[in-house]
């Protein structure tokens, strides 16, 4: 083993030293307006009370239960992968990503129908509002908008996953990259679990 | 080389599909306390259920369960840095004039 395999020489511990350190980065970005946001509420608790009443909780469990779903998926496709099941794990793959969009589907239905009615940042209907009103949706607006962002890369990173599992440069011997990948999606779904109470329940 | 790959631990399709369905349970249980007016509780409950169903995915969809405790030490030290950014920002809103 020693010298013909030095060039082939993995390190599975670092790679996903890499990645968790990667993620807490993303985790501190999205900290910050979380942080915003429990000061606001407690500076204008009545207007963040209503302005929450006007989401569709149905919509956001909806969207919540799609992308725990979609988690699992993830995590299925790699309990697959290192059992050499290749086709389970690209149905899988495929089943995330296609959870994904549909989340993404539903944001901007949710999100055009706000815009349309003038509740975003700068928007008419928000302009009478006292203060707190338009802090929640100028919060609301910003960490959504940046979480979807996520969501569309996360998408991105499995389509090109599974391409390389395809191509079986990830197999059941070499799938560090398919569990940072899961890393990062679940991460994003992670995420969704504070920015759902903060948005549609705390009221 | 070999002891470095060979510790992967295959987290069965049962615990994951068992992970999954506590995660929609508590996510049925957060929307049905939401808004019933329990006081401070209102906004407590959420966060601390929101806490249970991230501690699920990241022990078991993200295998922290099964990782060395040097990843557990970190996520620890990422917490804790949290805490006090937490605490200071908190300490600066509530003494300024």
């Amino acid at each position: 083993m020693n010298g013909t395999t030095a060039h082939s020489h993995r390190d599975y511990t670092g790679s996903k030293i890499g990645m968790w350190l990667f993620l807490f980065t993303e985790f501190f970005l999205f900290f910050g307006p979380i942080l915003l946001y429990s000061i606001f509420r407690f500076r204008y608790p009545q207007a963040f009370i209503d302005a929450s009443l006007a989401l569709d909780t149905g919509v956001g469990v909806f969207n919540t239960a799609l992308l725990l779903t979609s988690s699992l998926t993830m995590a299925l496709s790699i309990t697959a992968m290192q059992r050499g099941k290749k086709g389970t794990t690209l149905v899988l793959m495929g089943a995330t990503v296609l959870a994904g969009a549909v989340f993404l589907v539903n944001k901007y239905f949710e999100w055009g129908a706000k815009i349309s009615h003038g509740v975003y940042p700068g928007g008419e209907a928000l302009e009478g509002v006292k203060d707190g009103g338009a802090v929640f949706y100028g919060l609301y607006f910003f960490a959504t908008g940046l979480h979807g962002i996520h969501v569309l890369a996360g998408m991105v990173i499995i389509t090109v996953a599974a391409l390389l599992v395809h191509e079986g440069r990830i197999n059941s011997n070499d799938f560090v990259k398919l569990e940072n990948t899961g890393l990062y999606w679940h991460l994003v779904d992670v995420i969704w679990i504070y920015l759902f109470p903060i948005f549609y329940l705390v009221r | 080389m070999d002891a470095k790959e060979s510790k992967h631990r295959i987290v069965g399709y049962p615990v994951l599909f068992g992970v999954w369905a506590a995660l929609l349970g508590l996510t049925w249980l957060t929307v049905g306390l939401s808004g019933t007016g329990m006081g401070s509780f209102t906004i407590l409950a959420p966060f601390l259920i929101a806490s249970v169903k991230a501690f699920l995915v990241v022990d078991y969809f993200m295998h922290l369960k099964y990782e060395s405790g040097f990843f557990k030490y970190l996520l620890l030290v990422v917490l804790g840095t949290v805490v006090i950014i937490a605490w200071l920002v908190y300490q600066d809103v509530a003494y300024r004039i």
